[in-house]
């Protein structure tokens, strides 16, 4: 084995292409591993762990790119490194693009720009939000580990200039129609959303639009947003914004519980809303208003898309009515296949408030399970990588995606967990989700379905029978294809409910008869 | 020009990306007009160096 790198002085590059150059590279013959990265103090760090030692490397700076291979020969490594640049041509732009270096001169080239989407590492995103709310543009941030305090800076600041900010750690919006980030394609139609989830904000609009209504504007908060630190500021500007949208004729309100006095401070703006409101605030514990409140509460996302269709429309949409016959006769046929040592129920989600909803589904069943991301009350996951008893983990969160993609746009991660439950005798059920949409990967159900069979194999050899529920997040109009999605699953032996509310009950129901 | 929440719901984006290029591929796909800055580190990340920056500009 040999290894070598190649360093790119002042050749800055985002990381979810850097990552998709490192799987290329690592995916051609004789390559044994492959990173493409910035030269930050951290990055040359991981470089040394993997045996990288190349002085030139080890000099970068963080505006340098490095790309490193460790092959088995010197020919493949030499082939790789001395074309290196062919391996880092972007993909085609469309016609109408202009790239700029400033966001002045953005602004200056085209001043009817109306929003910043930024997305760049969180260290320096509070900085150029900044820099964009003074130009006057609204701020789109998907960046994380943006501190509290520029949080509630920023905000403020926007809200003195008439202006939003969407984040930090924003992942999803709506806006005029056009998704932003991680978004599904979904039709125009008379429902508002306020969302301090991403996933919550697309599973909520898919929904909608595969009951035949349709989204009229979905603003992203944040995942703070409603935590007394910030106060909701970003929900004021939101709430305030789609009350005055003509296309806005019912607001949907989706989050983790608001802390209790950014609650206090927002209970009456919510009251006073002159639109009709429905809120999700998942996992919350006792009721904080009054009794006699004029908005309608939802405890599932699932059930707050059925609450603002049949507001809109008349009817609560049939596809999300939960088929109890058919998945009580489903878990009796699966709970007969299982062995004495199957006893488990392990969660695997790429969607973080998936992750929580199904916590609070199956506490509701009076099922406690570990989790890296718990409900409160339920007990953390000493180790995140490990499963035991009964497991959700959500494998968007730092621990996993630190070092490697989110697994809403590479599989990998996903697929070697469900290979690990598949080998643990105590498996009884998987429990997934998946995602489409804008900026996901192509094709998530193809990719995880051979791990899936695998899985179902290896228990199957043992005697047993492992059963898969999983829920799809997108619609027919994704590019992924809701309806081939689905199918893949179905021919991988899983369950697929059409909520992920309803996957947690249905696993659930099992896990609660092993 | 200045532009406010408002303007945004109503006229839809006119964006400008600052990070990942997939981001301003699926505007540009949904028909979006987006201008792509392309951004790097300031001052090299150096954190002193950028707070000199801020304070001269």
């Amino acid at each position: 084995m040999i290894s070598g790198a190649v360093v790119r002085k002042n050749s800055y590059f985002d990381s979810v292409f850097l990552m998709r150059v490192a799987k290329n590279l690592s995916q051609q013959e004789g390559v044994i591993q492959a990173a493409a990265l910035m030269g930050t103090p951290k990055n040359k760090d991981l470089l040394r762990e993997i045996g990288v030692r190349d002085p030139e490397a080890a000099a970068a700076a963080s505006q340098d790119l490095i790309v490193a291979v460790k092959a088995d020969s010197r020919a493949v490594l030499a082939a790789i490194l001395e074309n290196i640049d062919s391996w880092l041509q972007p993909p085609l732009e469309s016609g109408s693009c202009v790239s700029v270096r400033t966001l002045e001169e953005a602004r200056n080239r085209r001043p009817r720009s109306n929003l910043a989407v930024i997305s760049i590492p969180g260290e320096y995103a509070g900085r150029e939000a900044r820099k964009a709310l003074e130009l006057g543009l609204n701020v789109f941030l998907f960046s994380d580990h943006v501190s509290l305090e520029e949080e509630v800076s920023l905000k403020k600041l926007a809200r003195e200039k008439g202006l939003i900010v969407m984040g930090p750690d924003c992942g999803t919006a709506l806006i005029g129609g056009a998704g932003i980030g991680f978004a599904n394609r979904v039709r125009r139609g008379p429902i508002g959303v306020i969302g301090a989830s991403g996933t919550g904000i697309q599973e909520f609009t898919s929904l909608v639009h595969r009951a035949g209504s349709g989204i009229s504007q979905a603003i992203g908060t944040g995942s703070r947003d409603f935590s007394d630190a910030v106060g909701g500021l970003s929900f004021l500007s939101a709430l305030e914004g789609l009350e005055e949208d003509p296309g806005t004729e019912i607001i949907a309100i989706l989050s983790k519980p608001p802390g209790k006095a950014a609650l206090a401070a927002l209970f009456p703006w919510i009251s006073a809303c002159r639109k009709p409101v429905i809120t999700c605030f998942l996992g919350l514990g006792e009721r904080p208003w009054p009794n006699g409140i004029a908005f309608k509460e939802a405890r599932t996302l699932d059930e707050a898309a059925s609450l603002a269709v049949q507001a809109v429309s008349g009817s609560a949409p049939s596809f999300l009515a939960f088929d109890s016959p058919l998945i009580e006769e489903w878990i009796q046929k699966e709970r007969s296949a299982k062995n004495p040592t199957q006893k488990y129920l392990r969660g695997l989600f790429a969607g973080g408030t998936f992750c929580y909803q199904a916590q609070q589904v199956l506490k509701k069943h009076g099922i406690e399970v570990y989790s890296n991301a718990p409900l409160p009350g339920n007990p953390k996951l000493p180790d995140p990588f490990s499963s035991r008893n009964h497991t959700l983990v959500d494998m968007g969160a730092d621990e996993f995606t630190d070092r490697r993609p989110h697994p809403m746009i590479d599989s990998r991660t996903r697929y070697d967990r469900i290979l690990k439950e598949g080998e643990d005798r105590e498996t009884a059920v998987l429990l997934l989700d998946i995602i489409l949409g804008f900026n996901s990967s192509p094709d998530p159900a193809g990719d995880l379905a051979p791990a899936i069979l695998a899985a179902k194999e290896k228990a199957a050899r043992r005697g047993g029978s492992l059963s898969v529920i999983a829920s799809v997040c997108g619609t027919d109009e994704d590019l992924q294809d809701l309806k081939r999605q689905i199918r893949l699953l179905e021919e991988a032996g899983a369950l697929v409910l059409p909520s992920s509310a309803q996957a947690a009950t249905a696993a659930a129901l099992l896990a609660e008869k092993l | 020009m200045e532009s406010n929440l408002k303007d945004l719901l109503q006229q839809g984006p006119a964006a400008v990306n600052l990070g990942l290029q997939d981001f301003a591929a699926s505007l540009e796909m949904q028909g979006v007009e987006v201008i792509r800055v392309n951004w790097a580190p300031p001052a090299g990340g150096d954190p002193e160096l950028m707070a000199i920056l801020d304070e001269l500009l």
